[in-house]
């Protein structure tokens, strides 16, 4: 079935004119209309969109010298700005939002050929690590117990992303991640996630959550394929003064670099109490997996990594606090009727505009730099984050890479969500310290556990070195041989 | 000069600090590519950026940052070579993404003084605390509909200097010097060009009274966006003397902003408590540290061009012109320049006193600038030339500048048109001085008896009977001559 | 830790988020939840700690050159506008 090829695949297959982007894109489309009722997984399908750009696409590829992407189906996560298509963040503020702009993240896929199927599900405004919290309601992870058919989460805030790929309504999609919202759906979903380097994609057009945090990076099938889209999307951009004038490298060809002499660092803190046995296996296994790679692996530790999620949730909401305070109902989005005055304006828009858990993280946030909090919080955590990344320096003096389990818990259903907020946090438990200083990650889909559910580990690299985790990644896949598919898939669905 | 406040229990001293807003000159905005042009279709000249849309980035302008160093340079200020960009968050209509970009607590520009000069002469030197940059916001329209507000966004986004004194005034007066002072700073930086009316120049005044310069500050309001000198000086005075009331009846002064309303002539409580303001400063994580070279400072300094105070101390030096008509001509960069055209290798004194007598009140008469002069420098020069040839003499001089405004000819043009050529031919002066002594046999007499002042009236008879022309030194010996024979 | 009424009235009026009496309560709850786990960052000493600015390798800004690149898309800027008057964005009337 053409939805079952890898993206690399897929490019390959379009060259040799065994099918069409037109025959590949409709494929697609016919399967999204099949599944997407059940998934959720896409809040805005842009079928006629996508198959005049894969009639382009199929043009291009006659003329020849195609650029990789050209022709490939892909989701975008309904955070980066497409111009002329609605985006709305999932939230209900913005579910009337048409930007008259694309980022540059996909204008960048775009000018590779890339075919968009539409707008991928998230946590509104990427707040969440379930997907549970967006106004376009709960995304379904396609894949179940072996046990029951309960509807479970596909992970946040890329959920929606996540589960389009796993379930082959998508060749691979785009993600942010702020916290961990690639790499721990990815681990739901049982595919690849990739969170680059802060800096290395620019963060131009894609709506802001936090804005020292957010990164964007691919979600696939496959590390190849991870390269592959990366190598799209990356690379400097002057409208985004955070975006790092730094060379972007050939990132497919990472993919069979040898493991000869690479050191693996495995991190003591990421052991906490009460972590299962089934997820200490699958870690140990990676271990295996990687020094028979040749690699070599090495003790480390990153002392500060308890204190990472509470200097999260106090950052994160604090920059959130700010960038949401541009939803008010004036310019764009939705605004409240039957308001008498500017205030109630701003009230009712706002409180009628976002959910539960954003008003929350917006209040958590301007608490912490309210006035007389700022040094106990904000700054605080910004000078915890410095030890964080010094965490990792360190490390990173001894060894080249790290392995950590990416969740601590494979998906969990709908209906037995923590009420604690703080609980819901921990998800993020392992994912959040990268994020902190900086560093790209990756998780990559390893095994199964006893309940038939993917489990994901995490590579972390040093800065602007993605190319090692592709490598180590590529590695873990090979040995791994992780070909289990979701029971809710294109072609498989019930 | 002092100013006190005289009050029913003692006299109060007035304690005045300044913020002033100064907006950039500068093609586009502080951290987006639209226009800063003034007086554009609204909404025309903003990008998305500047209208806070979903995943907008700001890229700083660096030739505003090299403003704020130049002008930084000007008032001798510390320049910081980091600074930050914080953010300011708060909701209102003409604030588009919820906070303002500013400079909280690193500055481009540190410490630094400005020297004003008063009426009396005397001098005092106002300490600048800090000058930092900032984004505009756009302006709201209160009366184009009953129920609404409208908003054009034209403004916001453009780059400002808030430029902070130290409460170092103390009346009313020094608090116009300053403006005027800083203005002309600014003016001649070619960083701001300084127009209040336009809303390019607007001041925060931070007042409070106190007892005597002994006692500490008391507490302080600030009355929010005076847009001109004359507003600020009034705003001050009503605004102490309300204090002065409120401490002198038992009560104490709040502190808050207020506004200034010039056609009731008082000031007014702007923001009421309950809503204090809290705004969240923190820095904005879409910019990095702001990082400056300190050969790239030395490289805008030496490109600086000269500042009034030093323009003013060369002129006196240089054409030896006293130290008020030297403040008059530096006032500013235009009639500066004017007048060094003027002035060079001529003699300067004649030169200023042409200029700051019957020039300018030409101007004033006509309503013009000097740069909407009909009469140029080359030509108030020449002029000047054809009394030192003694081609005229100064008072024919006056009618020729007078013709030059009406009419754009050339000084020689217009002697040689009217035929007002200087006479210096003794033969003609002595035949009018005859004339005028035979008709005035009289007055003569009187001379003769003392009366000394008589002298004055044959010179002008016989100026008149020349029709002004002829050369007043010649007829002054001439008539010496003939009387005392 | 907890939190008091007035206080959580004056964050979520801070933020204009429109809360009624019961979302202010259990807003109050679970903030007071949320504040009280972070203090772990107590046990940090961050004494001589420099707060963390940027990623390692971008850590300066760049300077753009002053040109109008930008603006003159009064349509696009306008096109969604909730409510607008003519090439104006409205609000209800604000009285200065
Ligand atoms: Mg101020
Ligand atoms: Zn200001």
């Amino acid at each position: 079935m053409l939805t079952d090829l890898t993206i690399a695949q897929a490019a390959a297959g379009l060259r040799k004119r065994d099918f069409s982007a037109t025959e590949l894109t409709k494929a697609h489309i016919s399967a999204i209309g099949q599944l997407n009722g059940r998934l959720n997984a896409y809040i805005t399908v842009t079928a006629d969109q996508a198959e005049t750009a894969a009639t382009r696409a199929d043009k291009t590829l006659a003329a020849g010298d195609a650029p990789t992407l050209t022709g490939i189906p892909l989701g975008i996560k309904d955070l980066f700005c497409t111009n002329g298509v609605r985006t709305t963040a999932g939230s209900r503020i913005l579910s009337n939002f048409v930007p008259p702009y694309e980022s540059t993240v996909t204008a960048n896929l775009l000018k590779n050929g890339a075919v968009f199927l539409g707008k991928t599900n998230l946590d509104e405004f990427a707040m969440g690590s379930a997907n549970l919290t967006s106004a376009f309601g709960e995304v379904e992870n396609p894949w179940h117990r072996s046990s029951d058919s309960t509807a479970l989460v596909p992970g946040g805030s890329s959920g929606g992303s996540a589960a389009a790929v796993a379930a082959h309504i998508a060749m691979g999609a785009t993600g942010t991640d702020t916290g961990g919202s690639i790499r721990q759906p990815a681990a739901y979903c049982g595919i690849v996630g990739l969170k680059p380097t802060y800096g290395r994609c620019s963060r131009w057009g894609t709506i802001a959550f936090a804005s020292s945090l957010d990164q964007a990076g691919p979600m696939t099938r496959t590390v190849e394929d991870a390269a592959i889209m990366l190598q799209a999307m990356a690379g400097h951009d002057p409208k985004d003064s955070t975006s790092a004038s730094i060379a972007v490298p050939d990132y497919r060809a990472a993919t069979t670099r040898s493991l000869k002499g690479l050191r693996v660092g495995i991190p003591a803190e990421y052991r906490p109490d009460g972590m299962s046995e089934e997820l200490l296996a699958v870690w140990q296994k990676g271990i295996d997996m990687l020094r028979e790679a040749g690699c070599e692996i090495v003790d480390v530790s990153l002392p500060h990594t308890k204190y990472g999620l509470a200097t999260y949730y106090i950052i994160a909401p604090a920059e959130c606090s700010s960038n949401l305070a541009r939803y008010d109902g004036i310019r764009f989005g939705v605004r409240a009727e039957g308001a008498t005055s500017l205030d109630d304006l701003y009230e009712k828009s706002r409180h009628n505009g976002f959910g539960e858990e954003v008003r929350r993280r917006i209040l958590v946030g301007t608490y912490v730099l309210s006035a007389g909090y700022y040094d106990a919080y904000y700054l605080k955590a910004q000078k915890v984050r410095t030890l964080i990344q010094r965490d990792f320096a360190t490390a990173f003096e001894k060894v080249d890479v790290l392995l950590t389990p990416t969740a601590p818990t494979a998906a969990f259903g709908h209906n037995e969500k923590p009420d604690d907020p703080v609980q819901m946090y921990l998800n993020d438990i392992f994912t959040v310290p990268a994020s902190m200083a900086g560093q790209p990650a990756m998780s990559v889909p390893v095994a199964l556990d006893s309940r038939g559910l993917p489990l994901g580990l995490q590579l972390i690299g040093r800065h602007f070195d993605e190319e090692t985790l592709i490598a180590a990644g590529a590695a873990l896949e090979k040995s791994a041989a992780f070909s289990a598919r979701p029971d809710l898939r294109a072609g498989a669905a019930a | 000069m002092s100013y006190t406040i005289e009050g029913s229990t003692g006299t109060w001293e007035i304690v005045v600090g300044l913020e002033v807003h100064a907006q950039v000159i500068s093609k586009s905005k502080l951290f987006s590519g639209a226009s800063t042009a003034f007086g554009g279709e609204p909404n025309t000249q903003v990008s998305l950026i500047d209208a806070g849309f979903p995943g907008m980035l700001p890229v700083i302008n660096g030739e505003c940052v090299a403003q704020a160093v130049r002008t930084g340079l000007g008032l001798k200020a510390r320049i910081n070579l980091e600074s930050r960009f914080d953010r300011k968050n708060y909701f209102y209509a003409d604030l588009p993404q919820g906070y303002q970009i500013s400079q909280f607590a690193h500055p481009i520009i540190g410490e630094g003084k400005i020297e004003i000069e008063l009426s009396d002469g005397s001098t005092r030197e106002i300490g600048i605390t800090r000058l930092h940059l900032e984004q505009d916001a756009g302006k709201l329209l209160h009366d184009q509909d009953p129920k609404l507000s409208f908003i054009d966004l034209n403004r916001a986004g453009v780059a400002l200097m808030e430029i902070v004194s130290e409460p170092d005034i103390r009346t009313p007066e020094e608090a116009g010097a300053y403006l005027r002072k800083l203005r002309q700073i600014l003016r001649y930086l070619g960083t701001c060009d300084g127009n209040m009316d336009e809303g390019s120049m607007r001041a925060d005044v931070n007042v409070s009274v106190r007892r005597n310069a002994g006692e500490p500050f008391r507490t302080r309001c600030e009355i929010k966006n005076v847009n001109s000198i004359r507003f600020v000086t009034q705003a001050i005075e009503i605004e102490a003397a309300r204090q002065v009331e409120i401490w002198e009846s038992g009560g104490s002064v709040d502190q808050e902003t207020r506004l200034f309303d010039p056609g009731r002539g008082e000031t007014r409580s702007l923001r009421s408590k309950e809503d204090a303001h809290d705004y969240r400063y923190f820095p904005d994580p879409d910019l990095l540290p702001l990082v400056i070279e300190q050969n790239w400072v030395d490289q805008l300094k030496a490109g600086l061009p000269e500042l009034p105070d030093e323009k003013r101390a060369r002129f006196q030096k240089e054409y030896g012109i006293t130290a008020y008509d030297a403040g008059v001509l530096v006032a500013e960069q235009a009639t500066a320049d004017f007048y060094e055209s003027v002035a060079k290798s001529r003699d300067g004194k004649s030169a200023a006193a042409w200029m700051t007598g019957d020039f300018f009140a030409a101007l004033n008469r006509t309503g013009r600038s000097i740069d909407e002069s009909p009469v140029g420098a080359d030509k108030l020069g020449a002029m000047l030339d054809l009394i030192a040839d003694s081609t005229i003499n100064g008072k024919i001089a006056k009618d020729v500048l007078e013709t030059m405004f009406e009419t754009g000819e050339t000084p020689l043009e217009i002697v040689e048109r009217k035929g007002l050529r200087q006479v210096t031919d003794t033969g003609a002066i002595e035949k009018a001085a005859d004339d005028v002594i035979a008709n005035n046999a009289d007055k003569l007499e009187q001379y003769r008896g003392g009366k000394d002042k008589l002298f004055g009236f044959f010179v002008g008879q016989v100026m008149k009977a020349t029709q002004g022309k002829a050369n007043p030194a010649m007829v002054n010996e001439i008539l010496k001559k003939k009387i005392h024979g | 830790m907890s939190l008091d009424p007035a206080t959580t009235r004056r964050i979520a009026r801070l933020a204009r988020i429109g809360l009624d009496d019961q979302e202010t309560e259990t807003v109050r709850t679970q903030l007071g939840g949320i504040l009280g786990w972070i203090e772990i960052l107590n046990e940090v000493d961050v004494e001589g700690v420099p707060p963390m600015v940027g990623t390692s390798m971008n850590t300066a800004l760049t300077r753009r050159p002053d040109a109008v690149t930008d603006g003159n898309c009064q349509e696009k800027v306008l096109s969604n506008a909730p409510d607008r008057a003519g090439p104006f964005f409205t609000v209800p009337k604000v009285v200065e």
